[in-house]
């Protein structure tokens, strides 16, 4: 058996192959399933029915989905150009933070400028959490790898300490039971982002939001010379330098720009869903990591992302909605697991061709035949 | 003097550190083959529900099931790895993206809390345990009694696993061979090592480390099972091979300075004084950044920096 580059992509293949991978990973839930004496279809007609088809799931699907978009958006900006930015959650959290700050400080203004300056601060927030690896990879050659990954750990921590570990400004301290169960402090009226429905699905601020930084990142990485270096920039490292090409510039811009619409994610949160800093929300939903997921599945294509983000958005929101007695716990990490797993591995096949040939005895044959 | 606060952040840094070392020696064997496995965090949990029913289900006597409890935990842990090992050494897949993809199947909302589920383990304390091994009187020692001889012997073993995999990596052929498979797989292909034959063994080989340190926690430090329990110990530990500057040795040093770190919230609790403990929670991860950016010059990143083919896989055609 040889495994071999492919030359050129059939078009086809880039619909068939996701097609085939989800499909083998339901084959294999399904698999699960049996093992422990869990009836496959039954459930899985309850997880399609709890995420698209009940009433209101829609609702609740672009609910989940919309940090999904922003996080794999993310992802999407650093991981073209080879910087694996996998900070995030991190990013998402500090964006959080400062959005819901910026909702507090800002109450009493007009509600677009509460919204506007929500924004702006979760972005800033986002920013600047990944410029730490930024310019450490930019001016030290730091692994951003490792060093974004542990900022999401501080960025954890920080949300904690805000809410559990401290009286913060962001921190609920009013009245009795805010001093035993510890929450943020709700946002003012100002700073809830308006929602609109069309067809009975509710459409948030922060979903129409994310498609519009989609369409974004498209344009700008597919009508921009900027985007253009940085596609070259992380095809080839070196060709671009000897292009001269301005590689440090385009790490710390496109670190910023992850960093910034993650978040942005995390600004959405607070205005769109949660209206207040709510450390085990966030946490509780994996946003960074399952957005760098979303972004390698949508193969780094913007758009991509937010188709992608809304089927894994559809999941989530069905194991949220059918927890409980007969649905087995942790179903939904081990179906998104093998989503995930048959989806890399269905990779291999754009890129690559499988031949099956004897092993040849005599001496193998000259290599123009491998280019067909 | 036993009581006193040192001594007993020390005693229980050796306690917690235990099973962050288990899983960064593993992590450092699969990292020095050029495999970053960001899974650890999965396959510990795996490794830790699995032990955790070994020692409830089979009725032998304590020693012997406990022996059988770390091998299922290894097999389990081994048997998450392998899937990422096929990801990314057969199929050539971003390790990155594998290896939180392997969080997340395993993880605390995935396989492990379905099978604690599916085998109905939450809830009930572990029939037996890794105990203290020393006799009383030595524990009741100044001082090194409750660090040296209060610990259970799943502590004496991860020593006697840092020296084996120190021995292994600098001293032994194959571990020659691992290291020059990491740093320059070309090379090693053409002095005739099998480059994928040495990834998947030491990334499974990995695998089954991380899953004997979530033993060690469902086995000797909570003494039962819950969905998640080990709270982002796979986390730390990978942070430890980086601050490690991937040396078993050094792991044996940091994962107890990270095991004291993540205890010394709890020991503070009844001062006044205590700073926030999230502030020393954060401590191993601010830690190994400075570490990082310490040798982030050139020369010095030769000597202590990450295997140069680390996360690179490796094709023959296309070298």
């Amino acid at each position: 058996m040889r495994i071999e580059r492919r030359l050129r992509q059939p078009w086809w293949l880039s619909v068939v192959v996701p097609v085939v991978s989800i499909a083998v990973a339901f084959g294999l839930t399904a698999i699960v399933f049996l093992a422990t004496g869990h009836p496959p279809l039954h459930h899985f007609h309850r997880l399609f029915d709890a995420a698209f088809l009940a009433k209101g799931a829609l609702s609740d699907t672009v609910v989940s989905a919309t940090p999904l978009i922003f996080t794999g958006l993310a992802a999407a900006v650093a991981f073209r150009m080879n910087l694996f930015n996998i900070g995030g959650e991190g990013q998402l959290y500090a964006g959080a933070i400062t959005g819901a700050a910026a909702g507090l400080l800002l109450a009493g203004a007009p509600s677009p400028v509460v919204v506007a300056g929500m924004m702006v601060a979760g972005m800033a927030g986002g920013l600047v959490l990944a410029a730490i690896p930024a310019l450490l990879r930019a001016f030290l050659s730091t692994n951003e790898i490792i060093t974004s990954l542990m900022l999401n750990y501080v960025a954890a921590l920080i949300l904690d300490y805000l809410i559990f570990g401290s009286h913060s400004y962001l921190r609920d301290t009013s009245g009795f039971e805010a001093s035993v169960f510890p929450q943020g402090k709700t946002l003012p009226d100002e700073a809830t982002w308006s929602s609109w429905k069309s067809a009975g699905v509710v459409l948030p601020l922060g979903f129409l939001v994310a498609i519009g930084v989609a369409a974004f990142v498209w344009v700008l990485y597919n009508r921009t010379r900027f985007g253009f270096e940085v596609q070259v920039i992380g095809d080839s490292a070196r060709a671009g330098r000897y292009a001269g090409m301005r590689t440090r510039r385009k790490i710390l811009a496109v670190m910023c720009l992850s960093g910034a619409i993650a978040g942005l994610g995390g600004a959405s949160e607070d205005g769109d869903f949660r209206h207040q800093l709510d450390p085990q929300g966030l946490r509780g939903g994996n946003y960074g990591y399952t957005g760098i997921l979303v972004a390698a599945l949508a193969r780094y294509n913007p758009f991509a992302c937010v188709l992608i983000a809304f089927l894994l958005g559809g999941l989530q929101n069905a194991g949220y909605t059918l927890q409980g007695a007969d649905f087995p716990n942790g179903l939904v990490g081990v179906m998104q697991g093998l989503i995930f797993f048959c989806a890399l591995g269905g990779e291999l096949f754009v890129r690559y061709r499988v031949r099956f040939e004897r092993r040849a005895k005599a001496p193998a044959q000259p290599a123009g035949e491998a280019a067909s | 003097m036993n009581n006193s606060l040192l001594v007993v952040v020390l005693a229980s840094g050796l306690a917690y550190g235990t099973p962050l070392l288990y899983a960064a020696l593993g992590e450092v064997l699969a990292e020095r083959s050029g495999v970053l496995n960001l899974g650890v965090e999965g396959m510990m949990l795996v490794g830790a529900v699995m032990g955790f029913w070994a020692v409830q289900r089979i009725h032998v006597t304590a020693w012997l099931a406990l022996l059988t409890a770390l091998g299922v935990a290894a097999l389990a842990g081994a048997a998450m790895a392998a899937i990422h090992a096929f990801l990314v050494v057969t199929l050539r897949a971003n390790q990155i993206v594998s290896g939180l993809a392997l969080t997340i199947f395993a993880g605390a909302a995935g396989l492990s809390s379905y099978l604690g589920n599916d085998l109905d383990l939450s809830g009930s304390p572990a029939k037996h345990q890794f105990d203290e091994i020393f006799p009383k009187s030595w524990q009741d020692l100044p001082v090194i009694g409750p660090i040296l001889f209060g610990q259970s012997i799943l502590v004496y073993a991860s020593w006697a696993c840092v020296v084996l995999v120190a021995l292994y990596l600098g001293r032994t052929r194959p571990g020659l061979n691992l290291r020059a498979v990491g740093e320059s797989p070309e090379a090693a292909d053409a002095m005739g090592i099998n480059v994928a034959g040495y990834r998947y063994a030491h990334t499974l080989a990995g695998g089954a480390f991380a899953g004997v340190g979530g033993a060690t926690y469902s086995l000797s430090i909570t003494t039962q099972w819950s969905s998640g329990l080990t709270q982002g110990a796979g986390w730390i530990a990978i942070a430890l091979v980086i601050f490690a500057f991937w040396r078993p040795t050094l792991c044996l040093v940091g994962a107890y300075l990270f095991g004291a770190f993540s205890y010394l919230p709890f020991a503070l609790q009844k001062y006044e004084w205590a700073p926030p403990s999230e502030l020393m929670q954060s401590l191993p991860y601010v830690m190994t950044i400075l570490a990082l950016v310490l040798v982030s010059s050139r020369a010095a990143r030769l000597r202590f920096g990450a295997p140069a083919a680390l996360g690179v896989p490796y094709v023959r055609e296309e070298r």
